[in-house]
């Protein structure tokens, strides 16, 4: 932070640590009043929507992938539910709950990720989570070890945790008897526990007070907490199909900042991810997951982003639950895919990744080749609520040591857990480097 | 007595989607061990310290897209007494690479509304295009275990061991019978470089070359094979083309199939 005799106050942060891909933060305060905050990504484009172009749309889901080491399962569900969409199948039944299945793994191993290694550091004043486990040993290894839960259940139905390589259009390559799931079944019951203390020592971290009007976004489906299916609705008021997506939201290019920030059409910046989720999906929480949630003081609705981390653990928790509900009832799915035959058609689908709703849109043609296609990533559609987050935190904070507030303002960027390599296909910020 | 300094771990990250750094983070068994060991000097994807270089061991994750990353890769290398690359990216260029097949400006406008805002290179170029690498390790993404032995040999002083053969030696080896002889599925296994361990026949389905090209591969006699299983000249021009598509054998055979 430099301050200048005319009364500037500049806070920048070159490279911002602890949050996935490169971004760094600049802004600018003059006489008590913030007059500019950018966040800076730097994160070179990568192009996958060009060169998906003229694939097959069969080799979709481990190009998308790519995007995305930190969730890949997200890139892989959207990609074959917009492509099973645009083929007009539906996959029903045992192959569906597998589905789920997997993403709880990767709900998992992202959330603890964030948790332990990313969020929790901020909280009580350590540079990572190496040095945390000087102090909080035990603390930082439940949390490796439950990390680990979400991993073992990606490698086991995935088959490997990064890029995993066993899911396709129509299902999976292969699938597994009941049997061989059993080792999952005695971990998960560990990880649940290990999942529910979590809830309990997040919830005593000390919070900024730190309260927003948000416009909530998410999946809301009739009879579940969301993962692949349901509609898209608000806390103000949207309830759509989403193949309406586009009428709704667009992509904005800011010319100062060479972003493109991802706006509600009427209302403009709008909130995804987990707390999202949660405030607008409590009542389809387990039971289990519900008590947790009350018990640490979030009984239904959450506005602090400095919070995000309790919402989490509680995600960590259902994502458990709902894991092993799933491996008790499990039935092998016979057979392991739907066999598709390519037609030209559009098709849509939006999941909730880890950090919030993914939507993905292909056109392809009677050969099944790829014409078009289109992904918006959740940090995409977070970028302009985190920056409005910045302007109110830094004017009600500016009396903050310079070292502190540099460090909260990162911190109340990592709320979001922002993923800077997904987000970068679209994201190209100017280098402003003073 | 002096007390000996651990040596400084330094990870940098190009054009990639974080994954084989996280593979670091993803070893929860070991990576506390690792970090008693090894000082991670610089890391932000895991820290906020950053202790000076220059650096004893330095991962590179990423490809080189821009006229600025092509200035900080030699930068990084000033500072690092190892260099060693992690994964397709790094190592091949990366998906990314598909760019340099096509007219790049096309891509942009396909992508961006405005277009003369990005500033990007014609290619996706590998780490080794740039500067001296001491390593390089395969795969996209890269397995954790063989990441754990490029450490251990460096805090040995000696070579990883990390076998340059096929796929098809690895499939034998975990006794999984082959999908391409006896399934009729089409598998790059023969000609991919070893690493992975063989998952994707385990699961019943072909090899795609994630890890890239063993030493020298027999690509042309793989697409005999494949022609042979029904696919098209454009299908295997596609299967060359995924993510290490501008490492050498498969960027020339892919060229045989693009018509």
């Amino acid at each position: 932070m430099t301050n200048k005799k005319d009364g500037t106050k500049i806070i920048k942060v070159d490279t911002l640590a602890r949050v996935e891909g490169e971004g760094g933060l600049y802004i600018k305060v003059k006489d008590n009043a913030v007059q500019e905050v950018r966040l800076k990504i730097f994160e070179p484009p990568r192009f996958f929507e060009a060169f998906l172009r003229d694939r097959d749309f069969r080799e979709v889901p481990d190009i998308t992938a790519r995007i995305c080491g930190i969730c890949p399962v997200a890139y892989q569900m959207s990609s074959v539910h917009a492509m099973e969409d645009a083929l007009g199948v539906k996959v029903e039944g045992p192959l569906r709950d597998l589905r789920r299945l997997l993403y709880c793994g990767e709900w998992i191993e992202s959330h603890v990720l964030h948790i332990f290694m990313l969020h929790a550091p901020d909280f009580l004043g350590y540079e990572d989570a190496i040095k945390m486990a000087k102090d909080h040993g035990e603390i930082v290894e439940r949390g490796l070890k439950l990390k680990k839960a979400g991993n073992d259940l990606m490698i086991k139905i995935g088959g490997r945790e990064i890029h995993p390589i066993n899911v396709r259009v129509g299902g999976f390559y292969k699938v597994f008897k009941k049997q061989q799931l059993n080792d999952l079944v005695e971990q998960f019951k560990w990880a649940r526990d290990a999942a529910l203390e979590t809830v309990r020592w997040t919830a005593k971290l000390p919070f900024q007070e730190f309260e927003q009007d948000y416009e909530f976004v998410a999946l809301r489906h009739p009879d579940e907490y969301p993962f692949n299916e349901g509609r898209l609705v608000s806390s103000k008021g949207l309830d759509i199909d989403i193949s309406q997506f586009d009428q709704h939201f667009e992509e904005e290019h800011v010319e100062h900042s060479n972003a493109l920030h991802s706006v509600l059409k009427e209302r403009g910046a709008y909130f995804v991810g987990p707390m999202a989720r949660f405030n607008l999906n409590f009542d389809q929480l387990s039971p289990i997951a519900k008590e947790a949630a009350k018990q640490a003081g979030l009984p239904g609705i959450c506005k602090n982003p400095f919070k995000s981390i309790i919402i989490r653990s509680v995600e960590v928790l259902y994502a458990c639950d709902e894991a092993l509900r799933i491996l008790e009832n499990y039935e092998m799915p016979d057979p392991p895919f739907i066999e598709i035959e390519p037609k030209a058609g559009t098709g849509f689908a939006c999941t909730e990744a880890p950090r919030g709703i993914l939507y993905h849109r292909y056109t392809i043609d009677d050969a099944g080749k790829v014409l078009d296609a289109q992904i918006v990533p959740p940090t995409s559609q977070n970028q302009k609520t985190i920056e409005n987050d910045l302007w109110h935190f830094v004017a009600k904070y500016l009396d903050l040591s310079d070292e502190k507030l540099t460090w909260q303002c990162e911190q109340a960027i990592r709320n979001y857990d922002p993923c800077i390599s997904c987000a970068t296909h679209f994201l190209k910020l100017e280098m402003d480097r003073e | 007595m002096t007390k000996i300094e651990k040596p400084k771990l330094a990870v940098w990250k190009f054009a990639s989607c974080d994954g084989c750094q996280l593979s670091l983070l993803d070893c929860e068994d070991e990576l506390l061990s690792v970090a008693g060991e090894i000082e991670i000097a610089h890391f932000p994807e895991a820290t906020r310290q950053v202790i000076k270089g220059p650096y004893d061991l330095s991962l590179v994750e990423g490809s080189i897209t821009t006229p600025e990353d092509a200035k900080r890769i030699q930068e990084v290398r000033r500072v690092s007494k190892t260099l060693i690359t992690i994964g397709a990216c790094a190592t091949a260029g990366g998906v990314q690479a598909l760019r340099n097949f096509k007219d790049v400006k096309e891509f942009v406008s396909i992508v961006y509304a405005n277009p003369a805002y990005i500033d990007t290179l014609n290619h996706s170029t590998p780490i080794a295009e740039h500067v001296a690498v001491d390593f390089e390790l395969r795969g996209c993404p890269i397995n954790k275990m063989q990441l754990l032995e490029v450490i251990s040999a460096f805090l040995a002083n000696r070579k990883p061991n990390t076998p340059a053969h096929s796929t098809c030696i690895e499939c034998k080896r975990r006794g999984t019978v082959c999908v391409m002889v006896a399934g009729g599925t089409p598998c790059l296994g023969p000609v991919t470089h070893a690493g992975c361990g063989a998952i994707c026949p385990s699961y019943q389905r072909g090899c795609y070359g994630c890890f890239g090209p063993m030493e020298t591969p027999n690509t042309l006699s793989m697409s005999e094979g494949w022609k042979t299983s029904g696919a098209s000249e454009d299908e295997i021009a596609r299967v060359f083309r995924t993510f290490n598509a501008w490492a050498e054998p498969f960027r020339k055979e892919s060229e045989t199939h693009d018509k």
